[in-house]
């Protein structure tokens, strides 16, 4: 190698995986190929088991691919040892090191460089760690000792710790997926905007499909050891292109649409021509989804407390059973041109009121549903 | 748990602890005047120096070659690894005057080893070197044990993230996985160190001289009989006990312990990642 630290040439962090196979214990990866460009949020969907972490943990050089290549800005580095691939890695555990403070945590890839080179004085070590600290808002922090934080300060020093290093890429394994709801949306948020900050280009592993939504530029759905599907999250939920994707994705109504505040407590989410009652603290441009066994489908319109009350036509009946999946397409009226396509809601409902109702393809009925029922969460940047 | 289990319980219990402790209590219960005397036996001092120091030695070279050995068997899946781990374990179960014996035909005076270590002037039978010896193949387990078992709680993700960090594989051991199994490797050591000194079996056939503080104790009851071994003896108990509480507490102290994970505990994390 001419250069033992790649890191510090300032790559952009480009990620090319080719035909990687790697076996490991129960799991294995098969003929995963996947383009992550410089800069780019890149989120790994997939259920526990479907072997994320190890795909991972192989682009950061922890297990050797059995065949297939790793490219980082084009180089291969596929027979790389892990510390010298310039990549940050944040597990979902954060694994901070508990005999270290937390200084001494973040520290630690600082301290490791300074010894082979002479740019680790104290001094310069100090200014690096509070500089990130403070973008992470850890710094009174720095004294504690891993086993004195709470999970959402943890994941930060855990952050913090790996971008310190300045690394070109950033490998998150499913770094929200161990704190409690307000915590994860909060630091869902803050990871969108480090990124945004920072540039660097992050893989994000994750089972949680809002969170992919959020936060993923493009999702690469992987499961048993392959990856599916990749895309943008519209295209992934528009338009799943396997059995398996669907029924993960979830059939579930997720639609983008602009936050309006309402008065009474209520907020309006904007979808196309539609105005629905939402109940959220969000602003903006937001994702909302609706699951849809929520959703009550009648011919008469209806009269009720229900906030979210919208007609339309069946524009298909899809049998699984017990559970009987009605499309509706809403009849919004005009809609702006350039808004989401048509809304189509998909509702649940059983077998036994399919026939007391005796609905049919292209019969006009309607929908209703309450604001508490929409789910909203933050929308990807950019 | 009621009064009636509890009881059941603590019965059978505190007849076992009573079984322990009577027996040690006579002994410590010789006239202090005595074991003063006895204290001030200058074959007796030689005798307790010899075996705390030998068992350091042969604790010290446990430490070099054992915690090698125990992170080896922690983090590798080698072919033999059942069969290395099975040889660890068996000086628990081997009786202590065969491996003596065994230690007689490998390190005796005209075996191979005997002789080459001969030139070199260093002689294992009646020697300080064969009590080393006897001690460290009769106790290493404990340390190795007890090292392994630091390891093996140490998630190796925790070694992964020390990696990414910029540590080398060499790096990240001495960072991070030696100073957080240092306890278990401490107290392991500590209960190595504490089985060597009253090792007996290994060393009267190996050296029964110099006299290791056992073989001592053995040569004045044969020869005197009970009364005056029994300072001895209860002199050496309470050295042994203050040396072992003594270090029992260094090791725990400030040990909040709250990251070292239990096996189970640390499957049940591990299980749940892919």
């Amino acid at each position: 190698m001419a250069d033992d630290h790649p890191e510090e040439k300032g790559g952009m962090g480009e990620v090319r995986l080719e035909q990687l196979h790697v076996e490991l214990g129960e799991f294995s990866l098969e003929g995963i190929t996947l383009d992550v460009a410089a800069g780019e949020y890149f989120v790994i969907l997939g259920p526990t088991g479907a072997g994320k972490t190890v795909l991972l943990e192989t682009i950061a050089g922890i297990h050797r691919p059995l065949r297939g290549r790793i490219l980082i800005d084009e180089v291969d580095v596929t027979d790389l040892p892990p510390e010298k691939r310039g990549v940050g890695f944040v597990y979902q555990n954060a694994m901070l090191f508990p005999h270290l403070n937390v200084f001494e945590n973040i520290a630690f890839g600082l301290r490791l460089r300074g010894r082979r080179r002479d740019v680790g004085s104290d001094r310069q070590i100090r200014e690096r760690v509070y500089a990130v600290s403070e973008l992470l808002g850890i710094t009174h922090l720095h004294h504690r000792k891993p086993d004195m934080l709470s999970g959402g300060e943890r994941q930060r020093v855990a952050l913090a710790r790996a971008l310190v290093i300045t690394p070109r890429l950033l490998l998150l394994d499913e770094p929200l997926a161990a704190l409690d709801p307000a915590t994860r949306e909060l630091l869902q948020r803050e990871l969108a905007g480090l990124h945004c900050a920072l540039k660097a280009t992050v893989i994000h592993v994750t089972h949680d499909f809002e969170e992919a939504v959020s936060l993923g530029a493009r999702i690469a759905v992987i499961h048993q050891g392959k990856v599916l599907q990749v895309g943008p999250p519209e295209e992934i939920f528009r338009k799943p292109n396997s059995e398996f994707v669907a029924r993960f994705v979830g059939v579930r109504n997720v639609f983008k649409g602009i936050l309006r505040p309402a008065g009474d407590g209520h907020k309006l989410l904007s979808v196309g021509s539609m105005d629905m009652a939402v109940v959220t603290d969000l602003t903006g441009q937001v994702y909302g989804s609706l699951r849809p066994e929520d959703i009550i489908i009648s011919r008469e319109p209806f009269r009720s407390s229900v906030r979210n009350s919208f007609p339309g036509r069946i524009a298909g009946i899809a049998d699984r059973g017990s559970i009987i999946y009605v499309t509706v397409h809403l009849s919004g009226g005009g809609g702006a041109p350039e808004a989401s396509p048509p809304l189509d809601l998909v509702c649940a409902i059983t077998r036994r009121s399919l026939e007391e109702m005796a609905l049919r393809e292209g019969e006009e009925v309607y929908t209703a549903f309450k604001a508490s029922a929409v789910h909203v969460f933050p929308g990807a940047q950019g | 748990m009621d009064r009636r289990t509890l009881t059941a319980f603590a019965i059978p219990g505190a007849l076992l602890v009573l079984f322990i402790a009577w027996p040690l209590l006579r002994i410590v219960a010789a006239p202090p005047a005595l074991i003063w005397e006895t204290l001030l036996d200058q074959e007796v001092q030689r005798s307790i120096l010899l075996t705390f120091g030998a068992s350091l030695v042969a604790t010290a070279i446990a430490l070099l070659t054992g915690v090698p050995l125990a992170y080896l068997l922690a983090r590798h899946d080698f072919p033999a690894r059942w069969l290395v781990e099975g040889i660890i374990d068996l000086p628990v179960v081997v009786p202590h005057t065969a491996a003596g014996i065994a230690l007689l035909m490998v390190f005796g005076r005209h075996t191979f080893l005997g002789r080459v270590s001969g030139l070199l002037g260093i002689r294992f039978v009646s020697a300080i070197p064969g009590i080393v010896v006897a001690m460290l193949f009769v106790s290493m387990s404990f340390l190795v044990n007890a090292a392994r078992e630091g390891f093996e709680a140490i998630d190796p993700r925790l070694e992964h993230t020390a990696r990414t960090l910029g540590a080398s594989h060499w790096e990240s051991f001495w960072r991070v996985s030696l100073p957080m199994a240092w306890r278990n490797i401490f107290s392991g050591a500590i209960m190595m160190w504490a089985r060597g000194l009253s090792e007996f079996g290994a060393i009267v056939i190996l050296a029964y001289h110099p006299m290791v503080a056992p073989v001592l104790l053995y040569e004045r009851f044969e020869s005197w009989g009970l009364r005056r071994a029994q300072p001895v003896a209860a002199l050496m108990v309470l050295v042994s006990l203050v040396a072992f509480v003594a270090l029992r507490m260094i090791a725990g102290r400030g040990s909040r312990a709250g990251w070292r994970m239990t096996t189970r505990r640390r499957r049940e994390v591990w299980g749940k990642s892919d």
